[in-house]
């Protein structure tokens, strides 16, 4: 299922990213944001408003981009695309690969990692973040995002606490780039019913019925030091209720997670390459094997468009 | 989490309030137009502004036919004015201006990035660019040809 969805939608960013090397695309640098870790174009950890790849009004542009992030006791890459068109529309992919690394011996699975693949869409409403200056109107976009978890040893246990191995998130940002103060901000609202960003499933059932949205907002600031270079920091709530279910599963708060947070500087040295490094803190994740550590860590990310 | 929310809408909310002085307005004072240096800073930045234009292979056909002293003397008193200098703009408005030409996003953009290119050989500071270019960015809505009138023969 997931190569099935995502090799073909790679092949055609990738075939579109070898056409596009000599097509003139005319966004300006850094607007069309970096990706996310679920491919989405925006910070790090959460989608803005912004449309991924270079392509401005009238334009088709595309990206790819690799992702690793080690924190104290996982590792996650990632790889993905992403489509924009006529600066509108979006359209991306996102394969992660979680590894349990300790988790999964602690669990008996040893050798385990979670994959999930994740396809969205994005619809930019209204707005332009970078030329609306002398208003205070955002960018606004809305979008949807289709997670799939591989089947996995943990197939099990994820059914035994009522959690399903698919989900849709469904999120409006509004991204503003106060220009004349070089600083953006995006705010995003998700609705979801993930655990862990869906590496953990989808909703939970046991010990009480936690399988309905909840709301999560997700905040951004990026400060532009320069053409090229930006620093910022994010914070993306997190749904917490797995806990629940692992406390009736008699795991007491084991399952709990924390809201998720970085620090970033992102770097373009070019109009078709970005680099993001960042700090993170994903907060505990599987705290039952994993003695309450804090997931902070390192972030790594480089991003080829036109 | 509760907590952080609160501090975020407060933020928000006072954020808004001072709205008007986030969204870019016209300078109170003359600090730009000293940071740009004044007339002749202008006048400078404006001749190189006009060599990359006619060099970018994408500006290039655009002002190539046009009359290239008027313009730059026109964006000269432009810029004089909009950051607050001792100018007062004379020339035609941008929308007529630009009316007969069909410029797209991608170009206005391309203009953009040559005038920053002239602002960082004439060492203008990022921030004091981005302050000036956050007066001009709203002109695009005049100076960019709509799709619609875009797509009429």
């Amino acid at each position: 299922m997931r190569n099935i969805l995502s090799s073909p939608l790679i092949a055609g960013a990738l075939a579109l990213l070898c056409a596009g090397a000599q097509a003139d695309t005319g966004k300006l640098l850094l607007t069309g944001g970096v990706s996310s870790i679920e491919g989405a174009a925006g910070g790090g950890l959460t989608p803005w408003a912004v449309i991924g790849s270079n392509a401005t009004a009238g334009e088709t542009g595309g990206s790819a981009y690799l992702s690793h992030a080690g924190t104290t006791d996982y590792g996650l890459n990632v790889y993905g695309a992403a489509v924009g068109i006529q600066d509108r529309y979006e359209l991306s992919i996102a394969q992660q690969d979680f590894n349990t690394r300790g988790t999964g011996v602690a669990l008996g699975l040893p050798g385990l990692h979670l994959k999930q693949t994740i396809v969205g869409a994005k619809l930019r409403v209204l707005g332009d973040a970078v030329l609306d200056s002398d208003t205070l109107m955002p960018q606004v976009a809305v979008g949807l995002q289709y997670k799939t978890l591989g089947s996995t040893g943990l197939d099990g246990t994820l059914a035994a606490l009522g959690a399903k191995r698919s989900g849709v998130d469904a999120y409006v940002s509004a991204t503003k780039l106060f220009l004349g103060q070089s600083l953006l901000v995006n705010a995003t609202l998700r609705a979801t019913k993930a655990n862990q960003n869906g590496l953990l499933g989808y909703g939970a059932t046991l010990g009480g019925n936690e399988n309905r949205y909840s709301l999560q907002p997700e905040f951004s600031v990026a400060w532009l030091l320069s053409k090229n270079v930006a620093v910022g920091a994010e914070y993306r709530s997190m749904r917490n209720k797995l806990e629940g279910a692992g406390r009736a599963a008699g795991l007491g708060d084991g399952l709990r997670s924390e809201d998720w947070k970085d620090i970033f500087i992102a770097w373009a040295p070019s109009k078709n390459l970005s680099l993001t490094l960042a700090y993170v803190d994903l907060g505990v994740i599987v705290p039952a094997t994993t003695a309450s550590r804090k997931q902070t860590g390192y972030y790594l990310s480089a991003q080829l468009a036109f | 989490m509760n907590k952080i929310l609160i501090c975020l809408a407060l933020a928000a909310g006072s954020l808004l309030s001072s709205g008007a002085s986030f969204a870019q307005s016209a300078p109170q004072n003359d600090q730009l137009y000293k940071a740009f240096g004044e007339k002749p800073g202008l006048v400078a930045l404006m001749d190189d502004f006009m060599v990359r234009l006619l060099a970018d292979p994408r500006t290039g056909p655009h002002f190539r036919p046009s009359n290239q002293q008027r313009v730059k003397e026109q964006l000269v008193e432009q810029l004089c004015a909009l950051s607050g200098g001792p100018c007062v703009y004379k020339g035609a408005d941008m929308k007529s201006a630009h009316a007969n030409l069909d410029i797209k996003k991608s170009d206005f953009h391309a203009l953009v990035e040559v005038l920053q290119q002239s602002m960082d050989a004439k060492g203008i500071p990022f921030r004091k660019q981005n302050e000036m270019l956050a007066l001009l960015a709203p002109m695009n809505r005049d100076i960019i040809t709509p799709t619609e009138s875009a797509a009429k023969p």
